[in-house]
């Protein structure tokens, strides 16, 4: 459920990101690169619909038939909240339930040039409301923790797939060391909400190399990589002190790699061995991770 | 024409029927005249809002019951009605100790099934109807019960008739749903209605405790702080939002059949931190599909050996298992005449007069008076084939006449109940519509009622047949202290 919701709220911040850019361009590139970042520009093929900001919202937003839209994801996250209910409290399953009936309810008509900005902010603040909610009214027992495991694990990939087609393409163009152009920048920050904050370190400049520092290591930004690991292995450590759970032990070692293999290189150097490398690993490691949780705890 | 303000009682009328608000004509009832009163303060239009937020209020909460369409699962919520169905002190007192008496009944005559048999040797009931039921359970012979309550939650239907009787039409002992509508319903009206909702009205919201301490009571003998579970047929079953209501409202695990196991004859569950013990297990699944080794091979909902645990004592399930042979529709017909032999007592709520296919006065009474008689498969259950001999085409008698003859003993018919009506809110103003009730009583070592019950009424004109897969909806039930 939290992997769904947090799912849905980068999808929708990266939709944001790109109308933006788009408007700012006046072009069609820009909603090629999300297809990109998704790997979907075959799947969107199979629409029949030319690249265009209409058609690839529709697509991520109420396509039906693609698995990966924000409605099918937050009727997964519906469906998981369900069969959830026992544990979950009613405020969390009725917000779910409402934001699912309001995003079904939607036609084309709301995905229109004007509606858009609007309609992401809603789809940003419905999923920001659950967050909300659940940690004001989340029983903190045994489900509270993997809550929180899978909340961190989908933040954490999320934020390398950003890193890893944004700076697939602009890495081609670019020196490690060369400003960004004005209109990327702002873009790849804003989409992992991150902007303001990157500035709070960095006052001037807005260099390749140091939106990667920040994005990957930084451990007081909340959608950083560094800080998501952290985060887990803070939850990972409690769930097992607390409830005397012996399983979690190679997932822990796991993320203890990860934060190494982070901590060792400077953004500098992760650049210079390869980004993509680097954030591919990581997002294996995740897997890996998410795969042994799910063996030592839920035997399967 | 809908009235600005609330005189939109005065122009109602029952049509000839018994009303839950007004009485009779000659009879007034007086328990509602203060509802009577605030109801009338609110506009029509203003009742109409209310009931929409009502609603909507429900739909999000998600109180909804499941249905499913050729490709798609719908979410739907009972309909509800937010004109409420009154019972006076006295009233209630009958139906309360009526409903007590019933379980009682029910229970001495399951334990008495499942060992002596007296009154199967006494001729009270027909042997064959009992042991050759499909729902009677031979692996339950000999077996002793906690308590020696088999029908721990019991749903009883009743309807009252034109005189303002009140009549029971069936006693449902095995796993009836509903209750947490009836709690739901309550808080729905509280909020939408706090100017209405009486401070004098019995409350409802403590049902899941008390089902929890039953539930307590029945655990296995030397268990101290019992496991008690509530075990589910999972999401996609139509009543899953009852079944999570009242595991939290007992604050106890909800599962399903892949969650638990058996070891060494005993009950555990699956947990993070391995299996722990379960000793109460609360099912919604039917005998059937309890025990694959025992009873459907092919069930996937169930526990393999789970009857083996539960005949060793070491877990108690609710309701027990064979429960189903008692609320049997042509064992119905036995109940006065059971309550007399095991209690010797006159029943308190008498049954409609029932006549039963299978023997061979009733089958002649039947098939001679059609026209007039309901007549109702004995085996069904959600109103489906049953058929209304009045309101039937001359088609539809014929093709009952010969399913009956067919199968006699499939068959029981009851004299047309001119149910009670209640004012209800629809689309073209405020009209009378057919009610039931059906209250819930829950047993451990003694038996509580819930006070009030499920009110469920036929939206469609004229109809009487009120359940929900039926297009039935919902009432609001007051019990007046």
């Amino acid at each position: 459920m939290a992997r769904y919701v947090e799912r849905a709220e980068n999808l929708a911040r990266i939709l944001d990101v790109t109308h933006g850019a788009a408007r700012r361009h006046n072009s069609t590139q820009d909603w090629a690169a999300i297809l990109e970042i998704n790997s979907d520009l075959e799947r969107f093929a199979k629409t029949g619909r030319a690249i265009d900001g209409e058609a690839v919202v529709h697509f991520y937003v109420l396509d039906t038939a693609n698995s990966t839209s924000i409605l099918n994801t937050v009727t997964s996250a519906r469906e998981n909240a369900r069969t959830l209910r026992p544990f979950i409290s009613t405020e969390m399953w009725s917000q779910l339930n409402i934001f699912y009936n309001w995003l079904r309810a939607l036609s084309p008509q709301d995905l229109t040039l004007s509606e858009r900005p609007r309609l992401f902010t809603s789809i940003k603040a419905n999923c920001q409301t659950h967050t909300g909610i659940t940690e004001g009214t989340f029983f903190r027992d045994q489900g509270w923790y993997f809550y929180q495991l899978g909340r961190y694990i989908e933040r954490a990939d999320q934020t390398t797939r950003l890193l890893d087609v944004k700076f697939h393409r602009l890495a081609a163009a670019a020196s490690p060391a060369s400003p960004l152009e004005a209109g990327e920048e702002a873009a790849l920050l804003r989409s992992a909400a991150g902007y303001h904050a990157f500035r709070r370190v960095h006052p001037r400049g807005l260099m390749l190399v140091d939106v990667v520092g920040f994005l990957l290591l930084h451990n007081a930004f909340p959608r950083s990589v560094h800080y998501c690991i952290n985060e887990l292995d803070r939850f990972l450590h409690e769930l097992r002190q607390r409830h005397v759970l012996r399983g979690g032990a190679e997932a822990l070692e796991r993320l203890d790699e990860i934060r190494v293999a982070l901590l060792v290189q400077s953004p500098q150097g992760i650049l210079q061995s390869g980004l993509h490398d680097i954030v591919d690993w990581i997002q294996g490691q995740l897997i890996d991770i998410t795969d042994l949780l799910t063996r030592d705890f839920f035997g399967r | 024409m809908s009235p600005a303000t609330g005189d939109w009682l005065t122009g109602y009328d029952a049509g000839g029927y018994y009303c839950e608000l007004f009485g009779r004509a000659n009879a007034p009832a007086t328990h509602t005249q203060p509802l009577r009163e605030r109801l009338g303060r609110i506009p029509v239009d203003e009742l109409r809002r209310r009931a929409r937020n009502a609603e909507n209020e429900l739909f999000n909460l998600g109180v909804t019951f499941t249905v499913y369409s050729e490709k798609d699962v719908i979410d739907r919520i009972l309909p509800f009605d937010v004109i409420p169905r009154v019972l006076s002190a006295a009233e209630w007192k009958q139906i309360e100790t009526g409903v007590v008496q019933r379980v009682a009944a029910l229970n001495l005559f399951l334990h008495d099934v499942y060992h002596e048999q007296h009154a199967l040797k006494d001729g009270v009931v027909p042997r064959a109807l009992v042991l050759g039921n499909g729902n009677y359970r031979p692996e339950m012979v000999g077996f002793d019960v906690p308590c020696g309550t088999y029908v721990h939650i019991c749903g009883t239907d009743i309807v009252r008739d034109d005189a303002g009787r009140f009549l029971v039409l069936e006693d449902n002992g095995r796993t009836p749903s509903g209750v947490s509508y009836v709690v739901e319903n309550r808080r729905i009206m509280q909020r939408a209605f706090p100017d209405i909702v009486d401070v004098f009205i019995r409350p409802v919201e403590d049902y899941g405790l008390r089902l929890g301490h039953a539930m307590a009571e029945i655990a296995p003998a030397g268990v101290d702080s019992p496991q008690i579970v509530l075990l589910s047929a999972g999401a996609y079953n139509s009543a899953y939002f009852e079944h999570v209501f009242l595991a939290r409202e007992m604050g106890v695990p909800l599962v399903e059949g892949g969650d638990l196991v058996i070891e060494n004859d005993r009950v555990f569950m699956k947990t993070t931190a391995g299996l722990a013990p379960v000793h109460v297990i609360y099912r919604r699944i039917n005998d059937d599909f309890i025990d694959p080794e025992v009873f459907r091979p092919d069930s996937l909902l169930g526990i393999p050996g789970l009857m083996r645990a539960y005949r060793k004592g070491n877990v108690s399930l609710a309701n027990a298992i064979g429960t189903g042979v008692a609320d049997d529709k042509a064992v119905y017909a036995y109940l006065p005449r059971l309550i007399r032999y095991y209690l010797d007592q006159d029943a308190i709520l008498p049954n409609v007069e029932t006549h039963i296919c299978g023997e061979a006065d009733g089958l002649a009474y039947t098939l001679d008076h059609l026209d007039d008689l309901v007549v109702k498969p004995v085996g069904e259950s959600g109103g489906y084939g049953i058929i209304v001999g009045p309101r039937a085409s001359a088609a539809e008698r014929a093709e009952m006449r010969a399913r009956v003859r067919a199968d006699p003993a499939n068959y029981i018919s009851q004299p047309m109940v001119r149910l009670s009506v209640c004012p209800t809110l629809m689309d073209e103003g405020v009209r009378p519509r057919h009610v039931d009730l059906r209250p819930f009583a829950v047993t451990g070592r003694s038996t509580w009622v819930l006070p009030g019950g499920l009110s469920r009424v036929a939206l469609r004109q004229g109809s009487l047949i009120v359940n929900s897969s039926q297009g039935g909806g919902s009432k609001d039930t007051w019990v007046i202290v």
